[in-house]
């Protein structure tokens, strides 16, 4: 694998867990618990959906192959997808879901975009300083909402527990590398996973401590292979729903 | 909370509700004579003025119909936002939608200085005793549904609201003011799909003219029905709630789209649409007035998705708000 392979596929990662996030977000509008929620969780989307295009088209420039950011996010197959598992974790309208789910991610997106600021490749280390403001934010405000709804009622603190339940077997996965990392770190382009995990796990039992929440036992089943493609059975109809127009209508232009 | 302010107007600041209860009858004519030459006179009324009991019923019966709308609207366009067919339309339509729940929310507060709570106004939505415009139930089958919408929907909207920001409630006319602003990147976006697809493929051709058919009579009847037969016109034109005739208003909004289909090659769907030089308007065909009024009174396509998508994200909502309330409960009592 060339170093420029590499770092192809680094971005195609982080471009297409920020649009699967961004298509979940995005399923609220219209739906939210109330306005202002809806307009915080479009926010979120639109931010991922930047994310995404810039992402995307390095990627697309670094292949030279002519292929656009569309192309990319449009034109790709589910065993193409590099994103995490848990970014497509559907949510059925539980909002306490969609906030731990982002809040989850969104936590290892910080500390990640915060170190590659210091990546040695200049678009990278610029697409990063732009969205670390933005996650930043995603982190403070789904933060909140966990620990909102893990210490509110009896009803939310039953019901966020239930989605720590679901959603924890998809958060060793956040971890996982393989020879893309293992060459990008070398040179000092990309960040060590490893590196990150214990900062990870200090930003979420901060917030777990106040939202009162515990983290399920360990041992239980983990996912694994979003990098390598290997997704749920959910991503599948994310992309049938998100492709369908270019998809059905390959020569048009939009 | 790190809910986005948008509040326009301060909630705080609510009218005089029911001061008249307590005046005399002299005392009542001498406030409204002078109510009525403030707004003879071009100057808006502030919440804190006196203002006759009708004239507060009639604007937050306005107010809330159109944050309701606002709200509403957000669903047929939102039906859409996960099929965007690039990256570039799904971030705009996201923002525009995303704009009308920031419409909803200064209107709601706006409509709040007139003493109801925005909680109350959505419990009148609900259960059916509050209204919205009649576009938002039909259907969006199909892309381009999207561009027409942003097109004429907002288009329409916009000469309304034009209107509305010189009306004499002084927090409903900065709201609209405000809004308006927004509106026409909302027309811009929804007229750019439609020329797209008018210089695309036939089919994306297709899809746009079929838009246009369904999209373009339900337009015309957002301005409402003929100012005859529009049983609150003549106290809110003496208000300068309204300073327009619903057909005057549909007039300018025929004028101004006739010549931007026809920039695309879109038809209108219109057999007796011709240019009157004399007039200097466009005629247009009648109206089906009665297929308005089945769907103002609950009849039309959507109406009950509409209702039960609001329903249900109020409903599944509930328990969110509940613990939201709880904890800051907590909070505020452990600060004590
Ligand atoms: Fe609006
Ligand atoms: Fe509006
Ligand atoms: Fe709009």
């Amino acid at each position: 694998m060339t170093l420029n392979d590499a770092l192809k596929e680094y971005c195609l990662r982080i471009a297409d867990n920020s649009s699967i996030l961004a298509h979940r977000l995005s399923e609220w509008s219209g739906h939210g618990p109330i306005l202002e929620e809806d307009i915080a969780m479009s926010n979120m989307a639109l931010d991922l959906i930047g994310q995404a295009r810039g992402f995307y088209s390095y990627a697309a420039t670094l292949e030279g192959k002519g292929r656009t950011e569309d192309d990319l996010a449009f034109r790709r197959d589910t065993r193409e997808f590099v994103s995490r598992n848990l970014v497509e974790q559907p949510d059925n309208k539980d909002f306490g879901t969609a906030m731990l789910r982002s809040f989850l991610y969104s936590c290892l997106s910080y500390l990640q975009f915060r170190a590659l600021m210091n990546s040695k490749d200049e678009t990278i280390s610029g697409l990063s300083a732009k969205a670390i403001k933005e996650v930043t934010y995603h982190v403070r405000h789904c933060g909140d909402w966990v620990v909102r709804l893990g210490d509110g009622t009896e009803e939310s603190h039953r019901r966020i527990s239930n989605s720590v339940e679901d959603l924890w077997m998809y958060t060793s996965e956040l971890f996982e590398q393989n020879e893309v990392d293992a060459l990008l770190v070398k040179e000092g382009v990309a960040v060590d996973l490893n590196t990150l995990k214990q900062d990870w796990l200090n930003l979420v039992d901060e917030i777990f401590a106040q939202a009162k929440l515990t983290k399920p036992a360990e041992g239980g089943y983990q996912s694994s292979g979003g990098i390598n493609g290997m997704h749920t059975e959910h991503l599948g109809y994310i992309l049938a729903e998100m492709q369908f127009l270019p998809r059905a209508y390959p020569d048009a232009i939009w | 909370m790190h809910f986005v302010n948008r509040n326009l107007a301060n909630p705080k600041q609510t009218s005089n509700i029911g001061m008249e209860t307590t005046l005399s009858v002299e005392e009542l004519n001498k406030r409204e004579a002078e109510f009525d030459a403030k707004i003879a006179g071009g100057k808006t009324i502030e919440p804190k003025d006196w203002m006759p009991e009708r004239y507060r019923k009639q604007l937050l019966r306005m107010m809330s119909q159109h944050a309701h709308s606002e709200v509403v609207g957000m669903l047929p366009e939102g039906n859409w936002i996960t099929r965007a067919p690039s990256l570039a339309r799904k971030a705009v339509l996201l923002a525009k939608v995303q704009d009308e729940a920031g419409h909803g929310l200064y209107i709601y507060s706006a409509a709040e200085t007139l003493g109801m709570d925005r909680s109350e106004m959505i419990d009148q939505l609900l259960s059916g005793k509050a209204k919205y415009s009649s576009i938002f139930n039909y259907p969006t089958l199909s892309w381009a549904d999207i561009g027409a919408i942003g097109w004429l929907v907002d288009g329409a909207a916009i000469v309304n609201q034009t209107v509305l920001a010189k009306c004499s409630y002084g927090p409903y006319s900065r709201a609209m003011l405000r809004i308006c602003k927004e509106e026409n990147f909302h027309n811009k976006q929804g007229y750019q799909i439609m020329a797209y697809l008018m210089r695309g493929t036939k089919e994306q051709r297709d899809m746009a003219q079929d838009a246009m058919n369904r999209f373009w009579w339900p337009a015309l009847m957002m301005f409402g029905p003929s100012d005859t037969n529009s049983p609150n016109s003549a106290d809110l034109m003496k208000w300068k709630v309204k300073l327009n005739s619903n057909d005057d208003l549909r007039q300018r909004f025929i004028d101004r789209t006739v010549p931007q289909a026809e920039a695309i090659g879109l038809r209108i769907p219109d057999d007796k649409l011709k240019w009157n030089e004399s007039t200097r308007h466009y005629e247009f065909g009648e109206i089906n007035w009665a297929e308005f009024n089945q769907v103002i009174s609950g009849n039309g396509p959507c109406n009950k998705l509409r209702m039960k998508q609001r329903t249900d994200a109020h409903n599944n909502g509930a328990w969110v708000r509940e613990a939201a309330a709880a904890y800051s409960a907590k909070k505020a009592a452990s600060k004590k």
